[in-house]
């Protein structure tokens, strides 16, 4: 495959494996260009990008931000505090009187879930989803897939443990739709409370005990614990979560060898990971924030790059 | 529209002794081979590059350093293309800044290539000179471009094309003239 068929990236449970493959490829390619001392290609000159954010970020923002400077193309970026959204317009409206002035991509966080899709339907620019709600956040999926395959060569036959909050977790989501598709086996683990109510339909395993759930796993990936999405009542207290769900080193002593230790950050020291594991050699922490720029400049290239006529 | 075979300009033992020959040039035009890199562009300069490497080592017994460039992200042509060029790893390993540059690509012929591969190198640092080796120069320039070492010169009109075959990439060494001719 040589071209993303798609106008859009809404979320990792429509792409295919072999799209999944070609954004990996040229992920690779883009890792080179940050590591050079002229972190710049042209390959975007003269390409507007509006970046959209009604929800605080830091890392995806600034990732997102990097990855449009290093491939020359414009933009601009909205966060939703400042925008007319309080002013009450609509986002289609907001977003149809951005795009007549040129801008071709829309990068958009939002709060609602869906949000993205209702976007992508209603103008001609790109859209990349950049989180919606608790439904997906695709490129934090590439970005952890690209982290993963470049640590270990692949991603088929890996055992991946994903411990947390599933339930209000868009990370989660696109990691459990994208790692199945690449052939990796993905169990969860977590307070049941914390699992969605169709876990079902993703086919993974869940587990009640971590320490059963990441027994052989090549990769442990903690979730960060959403204190903003949390309603009342769906664990007794941090402590006790911690004490039950916190990824430290004797929990995960039945995983492989030298385990690959993930998280999406921001973090919670102490709460879903131990600082020890977070800072130790086995961590991968700051790559995924690496891989981050590379997998968006690859995105940025395969949806804008070409025509999409015919 | 199919395509017919019109001639034959060049075979294994022809592409040897150009290749040498411009081995010896190279050295030659920079009084050795101290100060120079090779740079092969993705796909087909690169295993010519690494021809021209072996035949330097030969002649001098220096091995001389060798990259691989892609000039995707350069191309001036990303919007008008509607099947998108796939971006291969540029790998140059070593700071050109102060070397004599000599890029090597099989065949020169609008020169649009070579206006990408020189913004592309001028990214990775600030090279003495850079100079252009190719196997095949065929015409029909639309920038003001030219090859300081040529292989053969090969007068085509624009609707032929040129097809260059390497062992490493198509199991044989030879060049051919294609027609374009309705059947």
């Amino acid at each position: 495959m040589q071209t993303l068929r798609r106008k859009d990236m809404l979320g990792l449970e429509e792409v295919s494996a072999e799209e999944i493959n070609l954004i990996l490829e040229t992920s690779r390619s883009m890792r080179e260009i940050m590591q050079r001392k002229i972190k710049k290609v042209p390959t975007l000159r003269g390409r507007s990008v509006l970046n959209l954010f009604y929800e605080p970020s830091t890392r995806t923002k600034a990732s997102f931000e990097l990855a449009q400077k290093y491939m020359s193309s414009d933009s601009v970026s909205v966060a939703g505090s400042s925008s007319s959204l309080v002013k009450g317009e609509t986002l289609k409206d907001t977003v149809r009187n951005v795009e007549i002035m040129g801008i071709e991509c829309v990068i958009m966080r939002h709060p609602v879930s869906g949000s993205s899709h209702y976007l992508a339907r209603n103008v001609e620019a790109s859209v990349i989803n950049a989180g919606d709600g608790m439904h997906e956040h695709p490129t934090q999926g590439l970005l952890d897939m690209f982290t993963i395959w470049e640590k270990k060569g692949r991603l088929e036959e890996l055992k991946v443990a994903i411990v947390g909050d599933i339930r209000h977790s868009r990370v989660a989501r696109s990691n459990l739709w994208g790692l199945q598709k690449m052939g990796a086996e993905v169990v969860v683990s977590g307070p049941p409370t914390l699992m969605p109510p169709d876990l079902d339909a993703f086919g993974v395993k869940y587990y009640h005990d971590l320490e059963e759930a990441v027994e052989n796993a090549d990769v442990v990936m903690a979730l960060r614990l959403q204190k903003e999405r949390q309603e009342s009542g769906l664990f007794p207290s941090m402590r006790e979560y911690a004490e039950l769900y916190g990824v430290t080193p004797k929990k995960i002593a039945r995983a492989k060898e030298e385990p690959l230790i993930m998280h999406p950050g921001p973090m919670n020291r102490g709460i879903e990971i131990s600082s020890e594991l977070a800072d130790g050699p086995q961590s991968v922490v700051l790559e995924q924030a690496a891989s981050g720029v590379a997998v968006r400049m690859a995105l940025l290239y395969l949806l804008l790059g070409g025509t999409k006529e015919q | 529209m199919a395509l017919h075979h019109k001639a034959t300009v060049m075979e294994e033992k022809s592409m040897k002794q150009a290749l040498r020959r411009i081995a010896h040039e190279v050295i030659e035009h920079n009084k050795g081979v101290e100060n120079i890199v090779l740079i092969g562009i993705h796909t087909r300069g690169v295993p010519l590059a690494k021809r021209m490497q072996e035949y330097l080592k030969e002649i001098e017994g220096i091995e001389i350093s060798l990259g691989i460039l892609d000039i995707t992200l350069y191309r001036d042509d990303l919007i008008e293309r509607h099947d998108q060029p796939v971006v291969h790893t540029t790998e140059v390993p070593f700071d050109l800044s102060g070397k004599h540059v000599i890029v090597i690509d099989d065949v020169l012929f609008t020169g649009r290539t070579i206006r990408s591969a020189m913004d592309a190198l001028i990214d990775l640092g600030r090279p003495a000179s850079i100079q252009l080796a190719v196997l095949i120069d065929r015409g029909h320039r639309e920038l003001p471009i030219r090859a300081d070492y040529v292989g053969k010169n090969v007068p085509s009109s624009r609707s032929e094309l040129v097809e260059v075959k390497l062992k490493e990439i198509d199991q044989e060494d030879r060049v051919d003239i294609l027609e374009r001719k309705d059947d």
